[in-house]
């Protein structure tokens, strides 16, 4: 503290509002600090509501979510976020009487209008479990690629050393890639199943609980490897593990009951939420 | 009540035991300025221990609950300022310390009657650690921002001592000694006053989230 604090009064009468009061609603397109308002957008939600058959599952979100960077969606089970991150690239389509309203732009392209396999290339899905195809390292990985024609097999066994390189794989298999996909511990098959999604250089990586079913080694390297991939990409995650969400995101969401309650730079919310709502979940004095 | 909130509970307490004990050593050490009293300025001397195992006990709970329970929001904001307000606090112990052993000085030299504001800037930097201290446990951040408006006017009484004192000892060459003691003592009072400020700063940042240190929010 400076002794001759003469000017402090004043400047406490000029102190600024907190960014944190601004909320989804005050702010067009939902985003909350100022400065994220200079991040290029890779994909925006707007006026988004979700019905499975009769029921009203979200309210009105409007996200946007901005380019190379990670965003971290959190809420208690139930609050909507994993149908909101199914619904950025139509995985809700294979679920009966699943509706959306609203809009969903990639790149100022309406998602809703775009070929559904050619969306899935471009915004790839990693989900809660490991998943990897009754197959070998290598045929898990070349499958993405084969499929969509990206090439010859020499073309592809490229893609599939550097799709395990970018997923911090590569060096722990590379001696067994015929061998199966299912001999790989579950931090190594989750990591295999990140390397499948990047296989074909997908521009949005959408992860739904990445690694609640792996140990704390397993979880670490699948969070330092999100930090080396959204040089690449724009990662959207789903957790339930709010400390997770603090490690890795620049941005976190918060979701209620359907509602995207708040939304803002994940300092902010986990020093100066603006929301009691979110304060009481992050505090676990929730309900 | 969750055990986190138990251990907040116990952050507190310890925090009010510390502030309490503090504000008691200045206390003293004005009054045993002020009255030429060697058992108050000895009583001061004998806290400072209590004061300082404090000082290492709210370290340790507040490192602890930082590493274990992870906290967030309002929780982190309330233990990071705890742990700024535990150091000012026994920083201001170091200071009733300091004061309280320029009365015991004062007390093996000759009397000089030097017209001094001492007793009113002890009175004013009272005032404002109570008040601090108030806001603290109260979570008022417009009583914080009282403190800090109250800083000023310790900053021109301290100048008008040192004033008085400077004057004093170009008449009396033989009172160097007595004056500077006396000057040592209202700068311990205002450094003090710089501690409460610093608290009402901490109290800000855990109410709103505010940083108001170094004039941060005026950039």
């Amino acid at each position: 503290m400076d002794p001759s604090s003469g000017d402090l009064a004043k400047a406490v009468d000029a102190r600024t509002p907190l960014p944190g009061n601004h909320s989804p609603a005050d702010t067009p397109g939902g985003i909350g600090s100022d400065q994220m308002k200079v991040q290029t957008m890779k994909l925006k939600a707007s006026n988004v509501n979700f019905f499975y058959g009769g029921f009203h599952a979200l309210h009105e979100i409007n996200l946007q979510f901005s380019a190379n960077k990670i965003t971290a969606l959190i809420g208690p089970s139930g609050c909507g976020k994993s149908t909101f991150l199914r619904s950025l690239n139509r995985l809700h389509e294979t679920i009966r009487g699943a509706r959306l309203e609203g809009t969903i732009v990639l790149d100022n392209e309406n998602i809703l209008a775009m070929n559904a396999s050619a969306l899935r290339r471009r915004v790839g899905m990693v989900f809660q479990r490991p998943n990897p195809f009754p197959k070998s390292i290598f045929d898990n990985i070349a499958y993405g690629p084969e499929i969509n024609g990206m090439g010859n097999h020499q073309h592809v066994a490229e893609l599939v050393e550097q799709s395990l390189i970018r997923a911090a794989l590569w060096e722990e298999v590379k001696d067994k890639l015929h061998q199966s996909a299912y001999g790989l511990s579950g931090g190594q098959q989750q990591r295999l199943c990140i390397a499948r999604a990047l296989a074909v250089n997908p521009e949005v990586l959408l992860l739904d609980e990445p690694c609640s079913a792996l140990d704390p080694i397993g979880t670490a390297k699948i969070e330092e490897l999100l930090f080396t991939l959204k040089d690449q990409c724009t990662i959207v995650i789903v957790t339930h593990n709010m400390q997770q969400a603090a490690r890795v995101a620049d941005y976190t969401g918060f979701f209620l009951m359907g509602k995207l309650i708040e939304f803002d730079d994940t300092k902010k919310i986990y020093t100066t939420p603006g929301k009691k709502e979110t304060e009481d979940y992050i505090t676990g004095r929730f309900g | 009540m969750r055990h986190f909130d138990e251990l907040l509970e116990e952050l507190r307490a310890k925090l009010l035991e510390m502030s309490g004990l503090v504000q008691s050593a200045i206390h003293k050490s004005a009054l045993s300025l002020r009255e030429r009293d060697l058992s108050l300025a000895e009583s001061v001397l004998k806290g400072e221990c209590r004061i300082n195992q404090l000082e290492l006990d709210i370290d340790a709970l507040a490192t602890s609950l930082l590493a274990l329970e992870q906290p967030v929001a309002a929780d982190l904001r309330f233990i990071t300022a705890a742990a700024k307000i535990n150091n000012n606090l026994e920083r201001i112990g170091d200071l009733a310390q300091n004061i309280a052993e320029r009365a015991q000085a004062l007390l093996n030299e000759p009397r000089f009657d030097v017209r001094v504001d001492i007793s009113q800037l002890a009175d004013l930097v009272e005032s404002m650690v109570q008040m601090a201290l108030d806001s603290f446990v109260k979570k008022d951040p417009q009583q914080a921002r009282r403190v800090l408006f109250s800083d000023d006017g310790v900053d021109a009484l301290r100048d008008s001592v040192f004033a008085q004192l400077i004057d004093y000892m170009k008449k009396n060459s033989q009172a160097v000694e007595y004056c500077v003691d006396l000057m040592f003592a209202a700068r311990s009072l205002e450094r003090i006053a710089d501690h409460a400020t610093n608290i009402a700063e901490s109290v800000l940042f855990m109410t709103e989230g505010v940083d108001v240190r170094h004039h941060a929010h005026a950039h």
